[in-house]
């Protein structure tokens, strides 16, 4: 069995009178790709802005490598190694794309507010560092060209990417992607696929929101289920397409059950 | 990227001064200086407020609050007179410290007070103090709130200094000393002193300069840039977005503060005006002027428009211009008054009005 990487015990997250998230209880193992799966508003992306500290959970513990994470601030909890996307792409429109990926080696480098503003040579060696690290990410997923174009004028196929590759300049060992294939083609969410999984491969551990029933069947080891921000069901695919509750849930009737894309 | 690119227009500050003296020499017209030397203590705000509402994209309506502040408590510190509390310890513990100067105020009266250099890091520490005071609270908000707050921060120091005794109410204070930087190196209005008092401008606008280049173009820059982008996604990277714009805010403050210290010593004054909002809502209207995340452009404006406003080019309307510049901001900057200035729109706005007509 692999080392539990992430967990979370009995997550709970109000929004006034909306139960957001309610009792989340799951884990994920060390090298593998977990889907969330479930309909609008079932607190998916809750969920994720839980883990990643943008959101203060109400109740509930999340543990990262054996350490208590709950209530950490967004930029600790990268620098602890969990990186993330965005539902909606936000990158630094009016950065390049090169800057936009520099940005997040902010919590592998050091140089101070006081060490930056005496321009220390040490500023200019970890700058030049970051700005190498970053062209390399670039490079690896055929990003180089549009180094030095605004990130406001990709489109919006490259734009993901950049945020992908964004999210690998900080060094994750734990990567969060909210709907990563929303608004991709066919073509743009198979290589996509591909890209996942040679991360994972890379031994990065990836939890997925998304929509696109062929992409998570397709790529994740296992799915957890979310229905009005309860687990309704956890396993391998294969399980979950057949789980009663879940089609019922998700897919709204059993017509669908053999044609879980429509 | 430590390139000549981004240096060279620091090395072409000197050249600048020096023809703009040449041609101030040359007109005969050395009196002049005082309003350059005036512009460039006031570009110190400038260039702070710059690099908090340009690059960080934190906007505020407070930094004349800081500017007087500063100037104030340099003015108080050297103009009261500690003679009557001389045997108490606290004054004499000064004395030994060397903080204190003796001297004659005007009246040919016997005066101890304190030296500029301890009035000035007084000064500085108070300023930065109160920033980070107000900043811990306030800059966790974000747009127009963060304005909103500053712009509150303004109006208590601009009471409080028309009301406080110590500052001199109405009048503000007047027969500050000039600040000796070295022996024999003053900052003061005397005539005698103005060349040097124009070198010694120039000299704090290229310090102040290239501090602010070098945190831009190092790793701390591009963070300030990313808050301005998107908080959220700069935060998810790695960024402690809370603890920068706090940073920024307070040297920026300490910027502005330092312009107010040293502009009190050398007009030999400070009045409640320095502190009025509408010296903030200047401040801002430049910066905007000048491209928002623009430190050359910030610079080049706050040196022209104060030099013309000094020079009472714009007579009885010296305000309304710098609300008519804002108000342009907003038409030809439809990000909104922190984006740099979009030119597509104005050429399109042009080019429109060239068919219509």
């Amino acid at each position: 069995m692999a080392e539990v990487l992430l967990e979370t015990r009995g997550l709970n997250r109000f929004f006034g009178g909306l139960h957001a998230v309610r009792d989340v209880t799951f884990g994920l193992s060390r090298g593998m790709i977990k889907g969330i799966i479930g309909p609008n508003g079932a607190g998916k992306t809750t969920l994720f802005n839980l883990i990643a500290g943008a959101l203060a959970p109400h109740g509930g513990e999340i543990i990262y490598r054996g350490r208590r994470i709950t209530g950490w601030q967004p930029h600790a909890v990268a620098a602890l190694g969990i990186a993330r996307t965005f539902q909606t792409t936000r990158l630094f429109a009016h950065m390049t794309v090169l800057e936009n990926v520099m940005v997040a080696r902010h919590a592998r480098t050091r140089c101070g507010f006081l060490a930056g503003m005496l321009g220390l040579p040490r500023v200019w060696r970890e700058l030049n560092e970051s700005r190498n690290r970053a062209m390399a990410i670039l490079e690896r997923m055929g990003l180089a060209d549009c180094a030095g174009e605004a990130a406001g004028n990709l489109s919006f196929g490259r734009a993901r990417l950049v945020e992908l590759a964004r999210a690998m300049a900080t060094e994750p060992e734990l990567l969060l992607l909210d709907e990563p294939a929303a608004g991709l083609n066919i073509r743009e969410t198979e290589d996509l696929g591909e890209l996942i999984r040679r991360t994972r491969d890379s031994g990065i551990t990836c939890l997925v929101v998304e929509h696109d029933m062929s992409l998570v069947m397709n790529i994740c080891d296992e799915v957890v289920v979310l229905d009005q921000g309860r687990i309704i069901a956890e396993g391998p695919p294969r399980e979950i397409q057949r789980n009663p509750e879940v089609i019922r849930v998700y897919l709204g009737d059993e017509d669908h059950a053999e044609n879980p894309q429509s | 990227m430590r390139s000549l690119r981004t240096y060279a227009p620091l090395l072409a500050l000197p050249a600048v001064a020096v023809g703009l003296h040449g041609v101030l020499a040359a007109e005969g017209d050395i009196a002049r200086m005082t309003q350059l030397i005036m512009s460039a203590y006031y570009a110190l705000v400038v260039i702070g407020l710059c690099l908090l509402m340009g690059y960080a994209g934190q906007a505020s309506l407070g930094h004349a609050g800081f500017f007087a502040l500063g100037g104030y408590v340099s003015a108080a510190m050297t103009t009261c007179n500690l003679l009557p509390w001389r045997q108490t310890t606290a004054v004499r513990l000064c004395e030994i410290a060397g903080l204190l100067i003796e001297r004659k105020d005007p009246f040919g009266m016997p005066l101890l007070s304190f030296s500029p250099w301890a009035a000035f890091a007084t000064a500085m520490l108070v300023c930065g103090a109160v920033a980070f005071v107000i900043g811990v609270p306030v800059i966790r908000l974000r747009g127009h709130y963060l304005a909103m707050a500053t712009l509150g921060f303004g109006l208590i120091v601009y009471r409080i200094v028309l009301a406080a005794a110590v500052f001199g109410q109405a009048d503000g204070i007047s027969n500050v000393p000039p600040f000796e930087l070295l022996p024999g190196l003053r900052i003061g209005g005397s005539r005698a002193w103005r060349v040097e008092n124009y070198y010694i401008a120039w000299g704090a606008v290229m310090a102040a300069m290239l501090l602010a280049i070098n945190l831009i173009n190092s790793r701390v820059g591009l963070a300030l840039r990313s808050i301005h982008e998107s908080e959220e996604a700069a935060h998810s990277l790695g960024v402690d977005t809370y603890r920068y714009k706090l940073a920024v805010f307070v040297f920026s403050a300490l910027l502005a503060g330092a312009g107010g210290v040293l502009l009190t010593h050398y007009n030999g004054s400070i009045s409640p005006s320095e502190a009025s909002v509408m010296k903030s809502v200047r401040y801002v209207a430049i910066v905007a002027a000048g491209g928002m995340a623009n430190l050359w452009g910030a610079l080049g404006m706050g040196m022209v428009l104060n030099y013309l406003s000094l020079r009472g080019q714009f007579g009885r309307y010296d305000e309304a211009v710098f609300g008519l510049i804002l108000i342009a901001m907003m038409l030809f900057a439809p990000q909104g008054l922190l984006r740099p200035v979009d030119w597509s729109v104005v050429r399109r706005l042009l080019a429109g009005r060239a068919r219509n007509g």
